[in-house]
C-alpha cells in the first residue's frame, strides 16, 4: 500500500461519478444502484463473483448499454449514450474477451485507438492537404511511443493476430491509451496470463497511473487486485456490497461469504443438506434467467461454493423483480 | 507407424505410373518443351478452313502461337534447373514447379487445340502429322515434368477399421497432400537490390509485356483462340509465380509504387494506339468502365466490408443524370450541359443518392444490409421503368430509355470523330477509353489515398469489429455513410462516361443479375474473384470478368453455367482471389507462414 500515500498528496478531482447506475435486462436487474466514483490518480478495482454484473456495469459505462436508471458523469459532465462519444470524452477500455483488429498491423491498430483525437477527414485525405501529413506522422509518432512504453515497439509492423496472448493484452491498452483518456477501464486485464506476466501488467498499469490517468480494473486475481488498487468495490449479484481499502474489502467475512460461501454452524444435518439442494435447484432457475444478460466468464472460482453464494442473494433479487 | 508411412508413400509414388530417373525426367520435359517449340513450325492441318491457319511449314500461326510460347517457357524453366548461367534468375522460387505447370501449359493448349481441329472438321484425319508430333511431344514434357522428384509429404494412411467411405475419403484426402506437395514451391529469396534505374526498367519492361499479353487476349479474333489463350496464360500465370517472378515484381512495384501506377497507366493508355480500328476499343472501354465501377464497389465491400448487392444502380444514377442533361432528343429537360458539368452532376446525383440509400439501410448489419442493399437496387431499375409519363412522372421514357446521346465535346475535341495525333489514328471508342482511362485514373487514386488514411483506417477496423471500432472513438455509421457514398460517387463518375459511350441508357442495363457484365452479380463477382481490398484485383477481376462472357458469346447459356463452376472452384482453391490482399489471405489459410511483417500490405 505504498502507492496510496503518493495519490492522496494531490488535489484529487472526481473523474468518474457515476450515481444508482441501474439495469434491467427485462425482468432481470443486472446491476441494481450501484453507485461509484473514481478520482484522479486513483486505482480502483472492482471484484465480485461471476455473474455478479461487474462487465454489465462497464458496459453502461461506456455507452454500450443505455443504464435503466441513474447517470453516469465524467469530470461533471453527463456521459452521452453512445460508446464512440464515450470514448471522445475520454474514457477508454478494453474487453474481457480481446477484441483487436486482428488483421491490421500492430502499429495501425494503436492509430484506429488516434481517431477520435485527430480530425483530418476524407477530403483532407484525397487531396492530400497541406495539414495531412503533419497529423499523420504526428499520430505515427505518438502511436509508436505508446508502443514503447508497453514494449511492442519492435513489432509495430506485425498483424496483431500474429501476437502472444500477453501481448495482444497490453496491445489492448495500447490502443484504448491512444485516445488520450482520462479514465482507462480495464476488464480482467490479467485473464489467462502467467504470475510473471501478471506482475509485468501491474508494473504497466502503475506507469499508466503515473501518467496521470485513473483505473477502474475488473479482476478475479486476488493477489493482484489488492497489491495494486487504492480502493476496491465489491459487486454482488448488481449489487454493490461494500467499497473500502483494500484492508477493510479483503477483512469483509460478506465478501469472503460471496467468493467462499458462509460456513456452516456446527455439523451440517440432513435437513441442512436438502435445503441446500433446493437453493441450487432454484439458483439453477435463476441462472437460465440470468443467461443472456451476463458475459460468459471463463474463470470460475471453487466450484461447490457459488451456488451457495448464488442462493442466499437469489431471493433478494427476486423480490426485485416483482 | 513409419514403416507404414513410407509404404504409402511408395505406393502412391508407384501410382503415378511415372518411375524415371530423375535425370531422365529433366532431361525429357526440357527436350520435350523444345520439341513442342519445333513441332509449331510444322503443318498441323490441312485445310485453312479451320481458323488461323495451321497450315504452313515454317511459320506457326493462330493457336500454335500459344503453344510455342508454353513450350519455350517450359524450356526456359528446364534449362534454369539445370543452373545454366544467366538463366537462374528466371526461377528465384525453384524451377521444378515451375516447370510443371507450364508443361501443363504446354499440354493443354495442344490438347485443346488438336481436339479444336479434330471437332471443328470432323475427326482426327485432319490433323498432319505435324500435329501428331506436337501432341506427342507436349505428353513427353508433361510426363518428364510429372516425373520430377519431390518432397513427398509425411501421410497417415486410413485408418482400417473405418467404414469404406471414412477410408475413401482418407486416401482421397492423402491424395491431394502429394498433388500439393508435386505442385509445391519455396517462397523465393530476396533479390539483390539493384540500381533504381534497372529496377525501373523492369518494371517497365514487365508492364510492356503485360500490355502485349492483355491487347493479345482482347484481340483474338476467333473463339478457340481465345479459349487457347485463357488456358496458356492461366497455366502460364501460375508458372510464373511458383518460380518466384510474381513475388520478384510485387516487391519492385512496392519498393517503386508510383513508377509502377503511371507505368501501368501509360501501357493501358498505349493500348488504343496498337489497335488499328475500333472494333477492340470498344470492349477495352467498356472493360475500363466495368473494372472502375468493380474498384469503386471495394471500398464498399473490401475495406469497409459491407455488402452491397444493388451497386449497378449507382452506376445508373449517374448514367441517367448524365444523359437527362446531355441534350438528347428523349430527355425532357432539354439542357445541354457542357462534359464537365454532366459528370459532376452525375456524380454528385450518385452521391446524394447513396447517401439517402445509406442513411437508412447503414444501421443494419451484415446479411440485412445486403438483403436491402439488393431491394434498392431493384427499385432503382422499376422505378426507371415507370417514369415514362404513364405510370409516373415523365422524365425518363419507361422502358426504351433515353436514347440518343450526344458524343462527348470536351474543350473543343469531339469524341466522335476520329483524330490523328503523331501518326496514329484514334478513332470514337478509343477516344472514350482515353477519357475512361482517366476517370480509372481518379478512382485508383481515391482508392489509395482513402485506404492509407485515418479514414481508410477506420473502415478497415469496422470491417474488422464494428463493436470494438466504436468502443475505439470511431462513429461506425458516418464512417460508413462516408464509404456508401464515396463508392456511390465513383460508380455515378464510371456511369456518365458510359451513357456517352453506350448513347443509350435504359433500364434493364442497371440489373442485380444478368447474362452481359455491368450488373451487380458481376461487379460482385469481380471483386471477390480479384482480391478483396487491393487496387489490382478488381481492376484484372473486372477485366477476366468482362471479356470472358464477351469472347465465348458462342456457348450461349452453357457460358454462365461454365462461369458458375468455375467461381466455384476458384473459391475453393484460391478463396482470396486472384490478386490477393496479404491480410487475407492470412486470414484464410491459417497454415500460412505465420509472424510475416506486413508493410503496405496488398493495396
Amino acid at each position: 500500500m505504498t502507492t496510496t500515500t503518493t495519490t492522496t498528496a494531490a488535489p484529487a478531482e472526481t473523474v468518474l461519478d457515476a450515481r444508482g447506475v441501474t439495469m434491467r435486462f427485462g425482468g432481470l436487474t443486472a446491476v441494481k444502484n450501484v453507485d461509484l466514483t473514481v478520482r484522479s490518480g486513483e486505482i480502483v478495482g472492482l471484484i465480485g463473483p461471476n455473474g455478479a454484473g461487474k462487465t454489465t456495469f462497464f458496459n453502461c459505462l461506456t455507452g454500450l448499454y443505455i443504464p435503466t436508471e441513474g447517470e453516469v458523469r465524467y469530470k461533471g459532465t453527463v456521459l452521452p449514450p453512445k460508446s464512440f462519444k464515450v470514448t471522445s470524452a475520454g474514457i477508454a477500455r478494453t474487453f474481457q474477451n480481446i477484441r483487436l483488429f486482428n488483421n491490421m498491423t500492430v502499429l495501425e491498430n494503436v492509430l484506429v485507438g488516434r481517431h477520435t483525437r485527430t480530425k483530418e477527414g476524407l477530403w483532407s485525405a484525397l487531396l492530400r492537404l497541406p495539414g495531412f501529413h503533419k497529423e499523420e506522422a504526428a499520430s505515427r509518432e505518438k502511436a509508436m511511443e505508446l508502443l514503447e512504453f508497453i514494449g511492442l515497439a519492435h513489432k509495430a509492423e506485425h498483424l496483431a493476430r500474429n501476437l502472444p496472448y500477453g501481448e495482444q493484452r497490453k496491445l489492448e491498452i495500447a490502443r484504448a491509451l491512444a485516445s488520450d483518456p482520462g479514465l482507462i477501464l480495464l476488464d480482467e486485464p490479467t485473464a489467462g496470463m502467467n504470475p510473471q506476466e501478471t506482475r509485468a501488467a501491474e508494473e504497466l498499469i502503475f506507469a499508466i497511473r503515473d501518467k496521470g490517468i485513473a483505473v477502474l480494473v475488473i479482476e478475479h486475481d486476488m493477489r493482484f487486485i489488492f497489491n495494486l488498487c487504492d480502493r476496491v468495490a465489491c459487486l454482488v449479484q448488481g449489487e454493490k456490497l461494500i467499497e473500502g481499502t483494500a484492508g477493510e474489502v479483503q477483512s469483509d467475512e460478506r465478501v469472503v461469504a460471496a467468493y467462499l460461501g458462509e460456513p456452516f454452524e456446527g455439523a451440517p444435518g440432513a435437513e441442512e443438506v436438502a435445503e441446500v439442494e433446493a437453493a441450487e435447484a432454484h439458483a439453477e432457475e435463476d441462472h437460465e434467467a440470468e443467461a443472456p444478460a451476463d458475459t460468459p466468464a471463463d474463470d470460475t472460482p471453487a466450484d461447490d461454493d457459488t451456488p451457495a453464494a448464488d442462493s442466499t442473494t437469489s431471493t433478494t433479487t427476486d423480490g426485485e423483480a416483482k | 507407424m513409419t514403416s507404414t508411412t513410407t509404404d504409402i508413400t511408395t505406393k502412391a509414388a508407384t501410382g503415378d505410373g511415372i518411375a524415371l530417373p530423375e535425370k531422365a525426367a529433366r532431361a525429357l520435359a526440357t527436350g520435350g518443351g523444345a520439341l513442342t517449340v519445333i513441332s509449331c513450325f510444322l503443318a498441323w492441318t490441312w485445310t485453312a478452313a479451320y481458323p488461323g491457319n495451321l497450315t504452313v511449314y515454317g511459320y506457326p500461326g493462330g493457336l500454335q502461337w500459344l503453344v510455342l510460347v508454353s513450350g519455350a517457357l517450359t524450356t526456359l524453366f528446364g534449362l534454369s534447373s539445370y543452373g545454366i548461367k544467366g538463366l537462374k534468375w528466371l526461377t528465384p522460387g525453384g524451377a521444378d514447379a515451375a516447370v510443371k505447370f507450364a508443361a501443363l501449359a504446354t499440354l493443354w493448349t495442344t490438347l485443346f487445340t488438336a481436339w479444336s481441329i479434330s471437332d471443328t472438321l470432323g475427326g482426327l484425319v485432319n490433323l498432319e502429322p505435324g500435329g501428331f508430333v506436337a501432341v506427342a511431344a507436349a505428353l513427353a514434357t508433361y510426363l518428364g515434368a510429372r516425373a520430377l522428384p519431390f518432397e513427398r509429404p509425411v501421410l497417415d494412411p486410413a485408418d482400417p477399421e473405418d467404414s469404406t467411405w471414412e477410408q475413401y475419403k482418407h486416401n482421397a484426402r492423402n491424395r491431394r497432400e502429394i498433388v500439393k506437395a508435386a505442385y509445391a514451391a519455396k517462397a523465393p529469396a530476396p533479390a539483390k537490390p539493384l540500381p533504381a534505374w534497372a529496377e525501373i526498367l523492369v518494371i517497365a519492361a514487365v508492364l510492356g509485356v503485360a500490355l502485349g499479353v492483355f491487347t493479345y487476349g482482347i484481340t483474338t479474333p476467333y473463339q478457340e483462340l481465345f479459349i487457347g489463350f485463357l488456358i496458356t496464360a492461366g497455366f502460364g500465370f501460375a508458372a510464373l509465380h511458383k518460380a518466384g517472378l510474381i513475388a520478384r515484381f510485387t516487391t519492385l512495384t512496392a519498393r517503386h509504387r508510383n513508377v509502377a501506377l503511371v507505368g501501368a497507366f501509360v501501357a493501358a493508355a498505349a493500348f488504343p494506339l496498337t489497335q488499328t480500328d475500333d472494333q477492340y476499343a470498344t470492349l477495352g472501354v467498356n472493360i475500363l468502365i466495368f473494372a472502375t465501377v468493380a474498384l469503386g464497389l471495394n471500398i464498399v465491400v473490401g475495406l469497409t466490408g459491407l455488402l452491397d448487392l444493388g451497386y449497378v444502380a449507382f452506376l445508373g444514377v449517374g448514367a441517367y443524370t448524365a444523359a437527362l442533361v446531355s441534350g438528347s432528343p428523349n430527355s425532357p429537360f432539354g439542357v445541354h450541359l457542357p462534359f464537365w458539368a454532366a459528370i459532376l452532376l452525375g456524380a454528385l446525383a450518385s452521391m446524394v443518392f447513396g447517401v439517402l440509400i445509406g442513411a437508412p439501410t447503414l444501421r443494419l448489419r451484415g446479411d440485412y444490409l445486403a438483403i436491402v442493399t439488393l431491394g434498392f437496387g431493384e427499385i432503382f431499375r422499376i422505378s426507371m421503368n415507370n417514369m415514362d409519363g404513364k405510370s409516373g412522372p415523365d422524365i425518363t421514357n419507361g422502358p426504351n430509355g433515353i436514347a440518343g446521346v450526344p458524343n462527348v465535346n470536351l474543350f473543343g475535341f469531339d469524341f466522335g470523330a476520329a483524330h490523328t495525333i503523331a501518326g496514329f489514328t484514334i478513332g470514337r471508342f478509343a477516344n472514350y477509353f482515353l477519357l475512361m482511362l482517366a476517370i480509372t485514373f481518379i478512382v485508383v487514386m481515391v482508392f489509395r489515398r482513402s485506404a492509407e488514411s485515418r479514414i481508410g483506417r477506420a473502415w478497415v477496423a469496422i470491417r474488422e469489429d464494428e463493436t470494438a471500432a466504436e468502443a475505439m472513438g470511431i462513429n461506425g455509421f458516418r464512417v460508413k455513410l462516408i464509404a456508401f457514398a464515396l463508392g456511390a460517387t465513383l460508380a455515378g463518375l464510371a456511369g456518365a462516361v458510359q451513357a456517352h459511350v453506350n448513347y443509350t441508357v435504359t433500364p434493364d442495363q442497371y440489373v442485380f443479375a444478368n447474362a452481359v457484365p455491368p450488373n451487380s452479380a458481376f461487379l460482385l463477382a469481380a471483386v471477390v474473384l480479384g482480391g478483396m481490398g487491393t487496387i489490382s484485383g478488381p481492376l484484372v477481376g473486372g477485366a477476366l470478368l468482362f471479356l470472358i462472357p464477351n469472347k465465348l458469346q458462342g456457348m450461349g447459356d452453357l457460358q454462365l453455367f461454365a462461369f458458375g463452376v468455375a467461381l466455384i472452384v476458384l473459391m475453393r482453391l484460391r478463396p482470396e482471389g486472384i490478386i490477393p490482399n496479404r491480410r487475407n489471405q492470412l486470414e484464410l489459410h491459417k497454415d500460412l507462414e505465420a509472424p510475416t511483417v506486413l508493410s503496405k500490405a496488398g493495396a
